[in-house]
Order: structure tokens, then C-alpha cells, then sequence
């Protein structure tokens, strides 16, 4: 084996024992405790969980974005129909790359210093440093999470009788309003009765050095993360735009007219008839494109925003030089992020699919 | 005397209607271009987000005023049709011209009127927009990398050369037609690799030898795009075949090899060509970066391209495969005159969209060290004589790939209405 020749005279064991070693490096952006005095192990879950976030936070926009710009590619509006479709070709046909670059060396740039930043809706800061906006600080938040997960679980079975009770007796309840109400009176609650306590901590100006500032308290949000996320929502959202259009446009006029024919209201008839099968349309390719921002977020390691290839494939392997190992654990992690999405997603589009007889 | 009511256009006083519309509608224009740009609000007696939703309202009013059916006046039907046809719709038209208006104004100032296009140093740009001088001067470097000047030549000639020989296939005379597909999936890439390999590296003939590392800029990101565009097509449509084959071992090998690429992103596929890739050869042979680079990113976008093409194949009625083994066809028959040329044009779209990823990807190559034209942006960013020009240099760049990714979509659809046959 050349590998095995080629690490031995370079002197490198296989194994992945490294893992357990003291990584003493520093990661700027961590969602758990990190410090240089933890294992490689720990580093590359911080480094995992950072692209998690970049990928959620990306998926969610993108997918609002992408809807808005769809339906409004098929707008009657002069205007706004060819405003949406400039905007598709135009973030479409400019490597994504190259856009992370824009908004982040050029873009962000632009942007005050942190002692001459203006006061945003009376609490945030965005500035050259990135966004730091008031952070909320909770007491007994556990007893919160689990009320909210049991309203979740009440709304899901109450939503399952209604539609039951529709099917057979053709009783309808306001399932919206109820849910919504579940929804929030549940968790308020707890405010009353749980001894739940919020209350919100104000980024402040603080003086580092005789020039130097910056923002303490708070949440802040490095600019590596608005640059990516922006870039990255920009540009899946063109994809997102071009499915959510076909998917629209794949359903027959035929159904349309049909439904209207039938009385259904304008917003009934969406709601009832063209989403159902629009959306049979859309997940597929939709899908794909999740599964593209997620391996694009990858390219985070271009700015330095450490997510899975930039802690793990950058730092950790220019330290151990175990590049079989940590490429290897690196491209798997990936893998069963791809293989772990197709496979929830098939079994969505299981559900969905049109049963033929 | 007819009596008016101003609240109800109708077409008997069309006149009198459209003009006043027409000044409502140019009271909002004035009042939003006076605020945003001279930073004077003729409206500030109004309490605060009133006066700030002015534009709007007075906008809406002018569109109210205009909107009568039927007018007998065609541009203003049209108009009222397209942009114009509830209050809702109105109001939508509104804040897309006067988004219009507040992106559009700046960026013109931006790009020509406070830009600086003439000097031959930083100095020379003061006028608060773009300074174009910068792209002027490192525009060579941009195009050619770290290339010598010298030898620039070279890469111009064999650019030229290639193009001519692409071009080539469209002049063949008709009896030398079935060779075409030969000509541009055999000969055109040897060729021009050879040409790559002599006349851009050179070393022979009395040519400068310039490795790779110098190579770089725009003609780079072409000559990568290139040979990864031409060999991940014959790859990818194998592929595709080995994944629909009947036996197990290729089937299964092929869908792994896939579904293994397609998992992974680009970029760790690259580092993979750059630093474990080496680590399986043996001492002392040395496989040049770019030519890795270009294995790995072929290898990548196969994996696409099959995946697109096995939905072509996928798509053709099974009595294509039917009608072509009656007739005596063996495996290699029936796909390359039957079924092939039917499922590839079926798929143009698709093998245009993986084309333009490819395209788009290759700055990416930029983590092995190779500096195409984004690569040279950043080199150039961080020169000392040269800080604080990113803007105009992404603008630069994002204008040159917009033009190429564009034209190929459009080139892509024009192929597509060209191959289109009902069936």
C-alpha cells in the first residue's frame, strides 16, 4: 500500500485516537462551551453545529424568499413579474462565491465601526463587527421548552379529531384560531404559574483599548454569519423561485376553473385545490436545492466563519496532518447529512404522492 | 353641465382626470426623490409616519384617478391593465418604482457619473464612486494570472485556436457529418490538450516553460470549465447507463460512485485532491495541481450530469427498447441510434444547468491554491498600493460571469427549441 509507505516515512499512525487530544485552538463562533483546552472531538461538534445553524437559518429564508418571488414571477402586475424575474437571472448567473466575497469583503465592510454605529428599533447594532441585538435570559426555560412541546402535541391530536370529526359527522371547528390559541395560552401560563422569568440583557458600548470598541452583552452575530446566510439565502432562493413557478404552473387550468365552478373561494381554491397538487410538484427539486445550501455552506471556510470545514478540515488537520482521517470524517459527516435529508424527504413525498389504483 | 364627481373617473372627463392622476402621481415621484436624495421633506408638517408613507399614498391616488376602463386610449388601457388593475395591484406597482428609483439612482452615480476612468494610480480616484482605474491597471493580471507578460501571447493564440476548432464542426461538409460527434468528443479534447500542453506550459520548441502555479485569472477559470465540461459528459452518460445496467456489480458500483459525490460538497472533494490524494501515490511521481483539480471537479459534476441524464433515459417509453431489440439491435445499437440520441435531447435543460454549476464552481479551486479570476481579486485586494478597492473588483468579476452563465442559459434554450419534436 502507498498510503502506508507514504505515512510511515512521514511518520503518521492511522487511527483516530486523536480525536481524544487537547485541540488548543481557539473558535470564534460557538454554539456550546469551547475552549482551547477541549478535545478535537469537541471541536469538530462545535464546527458541525455551526454549519447546522448556517444551513437552518438559510433553508428557512430561502424557502420564504423563494415562495414570495415564485408567485410573483406569475403575477399579473407588469412590475412585479419581471422585477422578480430580473432578480432571479441576475443572483442565478453569479457564482455563489463570489457573491459570499461581495458581501462580505466589500459589503459589510461599508459599515460603521462600532462606536459610530446608529441605534437600530431602539436596541440593535449593526456594525462592522456584526449584528448585536438584545439577548433573551431565561429562568426555568426547561419548564417552558416542555409546555410548549406538550401544546405541539395537543394541537397535533386536537387537529387529527377535528379532521375526523369533519369526516364523519361534518363538524367543523375554527382549527386555526383554536390551535393558535393552545399555541400561546399554554406557554403564557407558565409565566404565571411555572415561575418562568424573561427578561432581556442590552448589547453596551464598551472601550477595549483607546480606539478600539466593542459591544458587550447581548447576542452578536459575527458578520462571517450575515454575509453567508445572506449569500446563501440569495442565491437558493432563485432555485426555490423557478420550483415554486413550475409547480404552480404544473397544475391544470382544468382545476382551477373547476374549483371555482364549484364555489369555492379564490383563496379556497389555492388553499384546497392548487397547493395540494403544486406542492407534489415542488418538494423534489426543492429538496435537492436544501441539500445543495447545506454542502454550500461549506464554502463558509473561504471567510473564516467556522463551520465543519474550516474547524475540522482546516485547523485541526494543519495540527495532527492526519489528512486520510479528518477528509474522511469530514466528507461522512456530510454524507449522512445528504443520505439523512433524501431519506427523510422520500418518505414525505411517500405520504404526498397521488395514491393510483 | 355634467356634474363631477371626483371620485369616480369616468371616461367623460378623461382629460381632466389623467391630468390630474398624472400630477398626483409625479407629487409622489418629486416628494420621494426630494427625500431620499436632497434629504428636504416638503411634507414634514405631517406627524411622522405619515409624512413618510406620502409617496405612496399620493402615488395610489394618482393610479385611482387614472384607472377608467375602457378609455379608447390604448397606452393607457395597457397601463392600466398591467400595472393597474385594483388598488392593491396600484399600490404594489408604487413601491417596485420607487424601489426602482431609490437602487437604480445611486448605483448609476456609482458606476458612471462619480467614477473615476481615467489615471494610472490609486491617487487618481477621488471622485466617491467607482474606481475604475483599478481594473485598468490590474486587468492583465486578472486575465493571465501571474503569466508573464511576455507570454501572453500564448494563451490568446491557443484560445483562439480552440475556438476556431470548436467553431470548425459547424463548416463540416455534409458527407462528414457522422463523424461529428467523434471529432468533439475524441479529437477536439486531444487536441486541445496538446495545444495546452505545449504552447500555454510550453518547455519544447523554444518556448518559455511556465508551470501551472503561474497560471491563473479568467483564462484559467476557462481552460478548467473546459476540459471538466468535455470529460464530465462522456463520464456522466456512463454513469447513467452502468446505473440502469442489468448486472448487479456495475449497477451497484455506479450508484455508489453517485450517490458518494453528489453527498459530498465540492470543496472537500477538492481537499481531498490536494492533500489526501498525494498521500496514495507512490514516492517520488507527482501529479500536477491543476490536472487534479480538473479530475476532481470532472469526477464531481459526472456524478450531476448522470443523475440528469438517467432522467432522460428514465422518461422514453419502454416500447423504444422494444421496437430497437426487435429489429436485432444489441446494447450498444439500441442506446447510441435509438435511445441516446432521444433521452439527451430530453434533457438539454438539465445538462445546461449542470454545465453553469460547473462554471460557477470553479472558483472554488481557489483552496488548492490555484488563484483564477476571484483568486486574483483577493490577491489584488490585499496589495499595499491597492486597499479599498474589493467593491469594484467583485463588481468586475460578478459582471464577467454573469455575462458567460447568461449567455449559456439563453444558448441552452435556443438548443432546446431547436431539438424540441413532438411525440
Amino acid at each position: 500500500m502507498n498510503a502506508q509507505e507514504n505515512m510511515d516515512t512521514r511518520g503518521i499512525q492511522f487511527g483516530f485516537g486523536f480525536l481524544k487530544q487537547e485541540a488548543s485552538f481557539d473558535i470564534q463562533f460557538s454554539l456550546i462551551d469551547y475552549d482551547g483546552s477541549m478535545s478535537y472531538a469537541r471541536a469538530y461538534l462545535v464546527g458541525l453545529l455551526n454549519t447546522l445553524l448556517v444551513s437552518f437559518i438559510g433553508i428557512i429564508l430561502c424557502t420564504l424568499l423563494g415562495a414570495v418571488i415564485g408567485v410573483a414571477r406569475l403575477s399579473t402586475n407588469y412590475l412585479i413579474r419581471n422585477t422578480a424575474s430580473f432578480y432571479i437571472e441576475f443572483f442565478r448567473n453569479i457564482p455563489l462565491l463570489l457573491q459570499i466575497f461581495f458581501w462580505y469583503f466589500a459589503a459589510l465592510r461599508a459599515l460603521p465601526m462600532p462606536e459610530d454605529a446608529p441605534l437600530l428599533f431602539g436596541s440593535s447594532f449593526m456594525t462592522i463587527k456584526g449584528f448585536y441585538t438584545p439577548a433573551p435570559v431565561w429562568n426555568n426555560f426547561d419548564i417552558f421548552l416542555v409546555t410548549l412541546i406538550i401544546a405541539l402535541v395537543i394541537i397535533f391530536f386536537f387537529n387529527k379529531f377535528a379532521k375526523k370529526k369533519q369526516e364523519e359527522e361534518g363538524k367543523q371547528y375554527p382549527k386555526f384560531l383554536i390551535s393558535l390559541g393552545i399555541f400561546i395560552i399554554l406557554p403564557a401560563l407558565t409565566f404565571i404559574l411555572g415561575g418562568v422569568d424573561l427578561s432581556w440583557s442590552f448589547p453596551v458600548l464598551k472601550q477595549l483599548a483607546l480606539t478600539s470598541f466593542t459591544y458587550e452583552g447581548g447576542m452578536g452575530i459575527p458578520p462571517e454569519l450575515i454575509a453567508l446566510t445572506l449569500a446563501l439565502t440569495l442565491y437558493t432562493a432563485t432555485f426555490i423561485a423557478e420550483n415554486v413557478r413550475a409547480g404552480i404552473q404544473g397544475v391544470g387550468k382544468g382545476q382551477k376553473e373547476a374549483a371555482a365552478s364549484i364555489g369555492l373561494t379564490p383563496s379556497q381554491v389555492l388553499k384546497l385545490v392548487i397547493m395540494p397538487q403544486a406542492l407534489r410538484i415542488i418538494i423534489p427539486p426543492t429538496t435537492n436545492q436544501y441539500l445543495n445550501l447545506t454542502k454550500n455552506s461549506s464554502l463558509a471556510a473561504a471567510i473564516a466563519y467556522p463551520d465543519l470545514v474550516l474547524v475540522f478540515a482546516g485547523t485541526a488537520m494543519m495540527q495532527t496532518g492526519r489528512a486520510i482521517e479528518i477528509v474522511g470524517i469530514t466528507m461522512a459527516t456530510y454524507l449522512t447529512i445528504s443520505l439523512a435529508i433524501s431519506v427523510l424527504m422520500n418518505w414525505y413525498n411517500k405520504r404526498i404522492e397521488i395514491q393510483e389504483k | 353641465m355634467i356634474n363631477t364627481n371626483i371620485l369616480k373617473p369616468n371616461k367623460e372627463k378623461i382629460n381632466l382626470f389623467l391630468l390630474i392622476g398624472f400630477l398626483f402621481f409625479s407629487l409622489g415621484i418629486l416628494d420621494f426623490c426630494l427625500n431620499n436624495f436632497y434629504g428636504k421633506n416638503i411634507t414634514a408638517f405631517l406627524p411622522g409616519f405619515i409624512s413618510f408613507f406620502t409617496p405612496l399614498i399620493f402615488g395610489m391616488i394618482g393610479l385611482y384617478l387614472i384607472r377608467i376602463e375602457f378609455s379608447g386610449i390604448k397606452l393607457l388601457d395597457n397601463l392600466n391593465k398591467n400595472i393597474n388593475t385594483n388598488n392593491f395591484n396600484a399600490a404594489l406597482s408604487i413601491s417596485i418604482i420607487l424601489l426602482i428609483i431609490f437602487s437604480v439612482a445611486p448605483l448609476l452615480n456609482w458606476f458612471i457619473l462619480d467614477a473615476t476612468f481615467v489615471g494610472d494610480s490609486k491617487e487618481a480616484c477621488n471622485g466617491g464612486g467607482a474606481c475604475w482605474v483599478y481594473i485598468k491597471t490590474w486587468f492583465n493580471r486578472f486575465m493571465y494570472g501571474m503569466y508573464p507578460n511576455a507570454e501572453q501571447w500564448r494563451i490568446n493564440a491557443t484560445f483562439i485556436i480552440v475556438l476556431g476548432l470548436m467553431a470548425a464542426g459547424y463548416f463540416f461538409p455534409l458527407r462528414y457529418k457522422k463523424y461529428l460527434t467523434f471529432y468533439y468528443v475524441i479529437l477536439l479534447p486531444i487536441i486541445s490538450f496538446l495545444l495546452i500542453y505545449y504552447l500555454i506550459s510550453g518547455g519544447e520548441f523554444g518556448l518559455e516553460w511556465v508551470e501551472t502555479g503561474a497560471w491563473g485569472g479568467l483564462s484559467l477559470t476557462f481552460i478548467v470549465a473546459f476540459f471538466s465540461l468535455i470529460f464530465c459528459f462522456p463520464i456522466g452518460m456512463m454513469l447513467a447507463l452502468g446505473r440502469r445496467s442489468d448486472l448487479a456489480v456495475i449497477k451497484y458500483s455506479s450508484l455508489s460512485f453517485i450517490e458518494f459525490w453528489r453527498g459530498v460538497p465540492l470543496i472537500t472533494v477538492l481537499f481531498m485532491s490536494a492533500v489526501m490524494f498525494p498521500m496514495f501515490l507512490p514516492d517520488g511521481t507527482y501529479v500536477d495541481k491543476l490536472i487534479r483539480v480538473i479530475v476532481a471537479i470532472t469526477l464531481f459534476e459526472a456524478a450531476y450530469t448522470a443523475e440528469v441524464i438517467r432522467g432522460g433515459l428514465q422518461a422514453l417509453p419502454r416500447g423504444q427498447y422494444d421496437a430497437a431489440k426487435s429489429l436485432g439491435m444489441g446494447y450498444w445499437k439500441l442506446h447510441i441510434f435509438v435511445i441516446l440520441p432521444q433521452a439527451l435531447k430530453l434533457v438539454i435543460p438539465g445538462i445546461a444547468n449542470t454545465f453553469l454549476a460547473l462554471v460557477k464552481d470553479t472558483p472554488l479551486i481557489f483552496v488548492v491554491g490555484l488563484l483564477e479570476l476571484v483568486g486574483m481579486l483577493n490577491l489584488a485586494k490585499t496589495n499595499p498600493k491597492w486597499l479599498g478597492f474589493s467593491m469594484e473588483g467583485y463588481v468586475f468579476a460578478g459582471i464577467i460571469f454573469w455575462i458567460i452563465c447568461y449567455s449559456m442559459s439563453k444558448y441552452s434554450q435556443k438548443l432546446e427549441l431547436k431539438f424540441k419534436t413532438d411525440r
